[in-house]
């Protein structure tokens, strides 16, 4: 059978800012077994690729195990940074939500990861993500082609 | 420090800080809510961004008494019931900007006019480099780029100001002469908070873990709503976020602290709230510097010990570094951007075409700009080239039906943005010229120009460097 692929949203939040032309996202896994799969998968070398076209010159990974989380920082991905960047996003504020649209396949006991049910009707955004992601894959890739 | 009746006996000595402002146009009415409502020792006030420095020492050019937070003395005046009503309450800000002298004296003229006389103004300066800038390089303090090790003469001609960011010291000084408000220059933003719990706590400033719990606390509520349900990922669960509350930390003498806002407001502080904010625009966690400590984020323990009150506790810190940060500003040339939307069948061909006629316009008038970039917003170009695998779920996300969710090339609706950076103040000009004609000379279905032409205006950068600890004095005044 082939694993799933969901959303990196489903296991985790995260936030992202700008240090002058340099940005950092900080990646919380939502639960101790989120997390462990986190360090051991999501790299470096992962994130840099996935923002490749943004041409960071190097991506750092730190850990901060007390809140589950992973940050990175991107140097020199905001092309000038605050005052100078020609983006609209200058200051890096949408980075968090882009990596969290990376499809991860964390295999059989992705259950474990999952954010812990949240008191009242609201859903969180992981769920909102994962309800869009299983809707996308509903349709099958030929008649979404044929249509666009 | 005050001593409000509703505190439980556990907690009569822990001190209230609550920050009613994380920026130079925040949220106006906050301050005056935070300091009703928040039962608060202290309020902390920041309007510094990294680049507003810059802008300030240009109004101070222009005009000697003008280079602070203005808007500082609007709530200043709107908080006189409030300090009226709580004697005790004190205010810690970095409204003063590049003339703290000028923002102080504007204040006591609203404390006397509004029989506060009693209250007591103090300013921290010392931060303001600019007028021995030369000295210092002649000194052998280089003020090379902390990024690039270019040294500081490669832009000195174009320099508009340089501060350093001193720490909570000062402000802890101004406090112990008597002070009740606070009005400093360039400080790095967690030692607003670092400062007055320092004073009332009465902590040594090598008690590097207590520090560094008073710059968590800091580092936690110096963005307002940011911990409070404001860019949560979850937000959906944040009730009320038109009402929300901001910040408050309630710091322990131990360093133990709670991170919490006023009753029955919105937003929301929870452990991902508090996480989310922890690690903010942080790079090493284990390493967080300020002119204070260096302090260790990966320490703290958070705990949700009830709804809407998370505790931090467990922080640990090293000793401070033997260098302040400087933030220096230079003229980098000008640039201009403005935005069009484009209608119809194939907008997103159309806007990428729209775009390029108006920069091959520019270029037929004789301007051969620097650098250029045209964007196609709703099309993913926020985050350019990595949007695409978003694509799906951005298009259901709006509601779009099936057949649309994987056509980014056939969108129906972007907004078309171009923006440019040169040193040439007239090619930027022209550039802004061209946008209107656009709209009767380019493809068709092409609106949206309301505004006028896009604004032209000087670029500030931005250049980091260090500076030695020796070579700056902070100066604490009472007026």
């Amino acid at each position: 059978m082939e694993e799933s692929r969901i959303p990196l949203a489903t296991i985790a939040h995260a936030r992202s800012g700008d240090k002058g032309n340099h940005a950092n996202i900080a990646v919380l896994a939502y639960t101790p077994a989120g997390f462990r799969w986190l360090q051991k998968n999501l790299t470096a070398e992962v994130v840099q690729r996935y923002f490749a076209s943004l041409n960071p010159s190097r991506v750092v990974r730190y850990e901060a195990p007390n809140v589950l989380g992973l940050n990175f920082v991107l140097y020199e991905v905001l092309a000038g940074g605050a005052s100078r960047s020609l983006r609209i996003d200058s200051q890096g504020k949408t980075l968090a939500l882009a990596l969290l649209h990376l499809e991860i396949k964390p295999g059989v006991a992705t259950e474990a990861m999952y954010r812990p049910r949240p008191k009242g009707k609201n859903k969180g955004m992981s769920e909102v993500v994962t309800e869009m992601m299983n809707v996308f894959r509903k349709t099958p890739y030929q008649k979404r082609k044929k249509k666009a | 420090m005050s001593t409000p009746t509703h505190h439980s006996p556990l907690t009569t000595h822990h001190l209230r800080i609550g920050n009613g402002c994380g920026f130079w146009g925040d949220n106006l009415d906050a301050p005056i809510l935070l300091a009703q409502h928040g039962r608060l020792d202290y309020l902390t006030l920041d309007y510094l961004a990294e680049l507003t420095m810059s802008i300030l020492a240009l109004q101070r050019q222009r005009d000697p008494q003008a280079g602070y937070a203005t808007d500082f003395l609007d709530v200043l005046e709107r908080l006189a019931p409030v300090l009226r009503d709580q004697p005790s309450l004190k205010i810690v800000t970095n409204a003063g900007g590049m003339n703290p002298t000028g923002c102080a004296t504007k204040a006591q003229d609203i404390l006397r006019k509004a029989g506060l006389e009693d209250r007591v103004v103090a300013t921290v300066t010392g931060d303001d480099l600019m007028p021995r800038l030369d000295q210092l390089i002649s000194e052998g303090h280089s003020l090379a780029n902390m990024e690039t090790s270019e040294p500081l003469s490669s832009i000195r001609s174009r320099v508009v100001s340089a501060n350093a960011y001193l720490g909570a010291r000062p402000i802890g000084d101004a406090l112990k002469l008597g002070a009740s408000i606070v009005i400093t220059g360039r400080v790095a933003d967690a030692s607003l908070t670092v400062g007055p719990v320092a004073h009332e706590h009465d902590w040594a400033w090598d008690d590097w873990d207590r520090l560094s719990a008073g710059t968590v606390a800091g580092h936690l509520i110096e963005c307002g709503a940011q911990v409070t349900g404001g860019l949560w990922c979850n937000w959906q669960e944040a009730p009320d976020l038109a009402n929300v509350g901001y910040p408050i930390v309630e710091i322990e003498p131990s360093g133990l602290f709670r991170v919490t806002k006023p009753p029955n407001t919105g937003g929301r502080v929870n452990q991902e709230t508090v996480a989310e904010q922890l690690l903010y625009e942080v790079g090493d966690p284990a390493a967080y510097l300020t002119p204070d400590v260096s302090a260790d984020f990966t320490s703290v323990s958070l705990n949700e010990t009830e709804a809407d009150v998370v505790q931090v506790s467990g922080a640990r810190g090293k000793p401070a570094t033997d260098s302040y940060k400087v933030s220096i500003a230079y003229r980098d040339g000008f640039t201009a951007s403005g935005m069009l939307v484009v209608f119809g069948a194939d907008a997103n061909t159309k806007a990428l075409s729209g775009g390029e006629i108006i920069l091959d316009r520019v270029r037929r008038a004789g301007w051969h700009l620097e650098h250029t970039n045209i964007e196609r917003l709703g099309a993913g170009d926020c985050v350019p080239g990595v949007a695409p695998a978003m694509d799906a779920p951005s298009y259901m996300v709006s509601g779009a039906k099936e057949h649309r969710v994987s056509s980014r090339v056939h969108l129906h609706e972007v907004v078309l943005r171009v923006s440019v950076r040169d040193s040439q103040k007239p090619a930027v000009e022209r550039f802004a010229k061209e946008f209107a004609p656009l709209v009767t000379s380019g493809p068709p279905g092409i609106t949206g120009y309301t505004t006028g032409r896009p604004a032209v205006r000087e670029v500030f950068a931005y250049w980091p460097a260090l500076v030695d600890k020796r070579a700056i004095s902070p100066n604490v005044k009472l007026l």
